[in-house]
């Protein structure tokens, strides 16, 4: 049994984006977690995040803390992604001209999030929603 | 190694927020205004430079663990972005200089390259 924390995500709202990732590594650091660790923790988080803001209409980010490792499962309600293979190519992006106004949109956060976890999962319905899980080792 | 204060009086700049960073020393320096770039740097010790002034700058250091922020083109920092610098412990500095004249300096000064 590990601690246990979920955190809402608003499709849209690029001015909260971050603030779930925030949270996550606030707790890590309380925990006397490696400074490497969370931070290619939160990267991963924060790329998850922003995506879900930037191509999802909602979701949520469940976060589950083992003395061992980090299990976190980012769900959205959304368009789905068509093609994972594809997605998870560098450069593979179909952000809005507003998503790139913001810094984004580049098509490298998933390549970005497989190099910063040891575990990631991605599924995806089409017109349902994606759903994502890193998990990162903490020693 | 340049001490953050000689960049500050290099480039004219001013400190929005986080004076007690003015004395530390920096190594490397990374210029973009895409996060999606900053974001996949494993380099410690570095000053961002950006034009992009919005909330995810801060975020983006947040999650990088960068800890100063020189925003060019007489990009203003607005007051939610400097609180959430505060919280982060991140000096923001504001230049007038265009990207490439702060970089000509900064690399001049001996700031190093990521790659
Ligand atoms: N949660 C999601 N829901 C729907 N589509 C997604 C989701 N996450 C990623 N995608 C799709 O996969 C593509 C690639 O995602 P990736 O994170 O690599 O790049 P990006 O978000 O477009 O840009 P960057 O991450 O560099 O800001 C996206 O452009 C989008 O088409
Ligand atoms: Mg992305």
């Amino acid at each position: 049994m590990g601690m246990k924390f979920t955190f809402v995500i608003e499709g849209g709202n690029f001015s909260k984006a971050g603030t779930a990732s925030s949270e996550v590594k606030k707790i890590l650091k309380q925990l006397n977690v490696d400074p490497k660790i969370i931070k290619r923790t939160v990267v991963s988080l924060y790329e998850a995040e922003v995506n879900v803001v930037a191509h999802a209409f909602e979701g949520n980010m469940n976060v589950e803390i083992f003395p061992d490792k980090i299990v976190v499962r980012i769900e959205d309600k959304g368009p789905g992604i068509p093609d994972i293979d594809m997605a998870m190519q560098i450069g593979f992006s179909t952000a809005t001209p507003e998503v790139r106004e913001m810094g984004f949109g580049a098509g490298m956060g998933l390549p970005n999030i497989k190099k910063n976890s040891d575990r990631m999962n991605i599924s995806s319905t089409i017109n349902v929603g994606t759903q994502l899980e890193i998990v990162n080792y903490l020693k | 190694m340049v001490k953050v204060v000689d960049v500050v009086d290099k480039l004219n700049a001013k400190v929005i927020c986080g004076k007690n960073g003015l004395n530390q020393d920096i190594d490397f320096g990374f210029a973009s205004d895409l996060m999606s770039d900053v974001l996949t740097l494993d380099t410690d010790n570095l000053l961002l430079v950006t034009g992009l002034n919005n909330l995810q700058t801060i975020r983006t250091s947040e999650m990088s663990d960068i800890s100063f922020i020189l925003f060019v083109r007489d990009k203003k920092v607005s007051q939610e972005m400097k609180e959430l610098a505060c919280e982060n412990n991140i000096t923001l500095i504001e230049c007038s200089y265009s990207m490439f004249k702060a970089c000509a300096v900064l690399y001049e000064m001996g700031l190093e390259p990521v790659y």
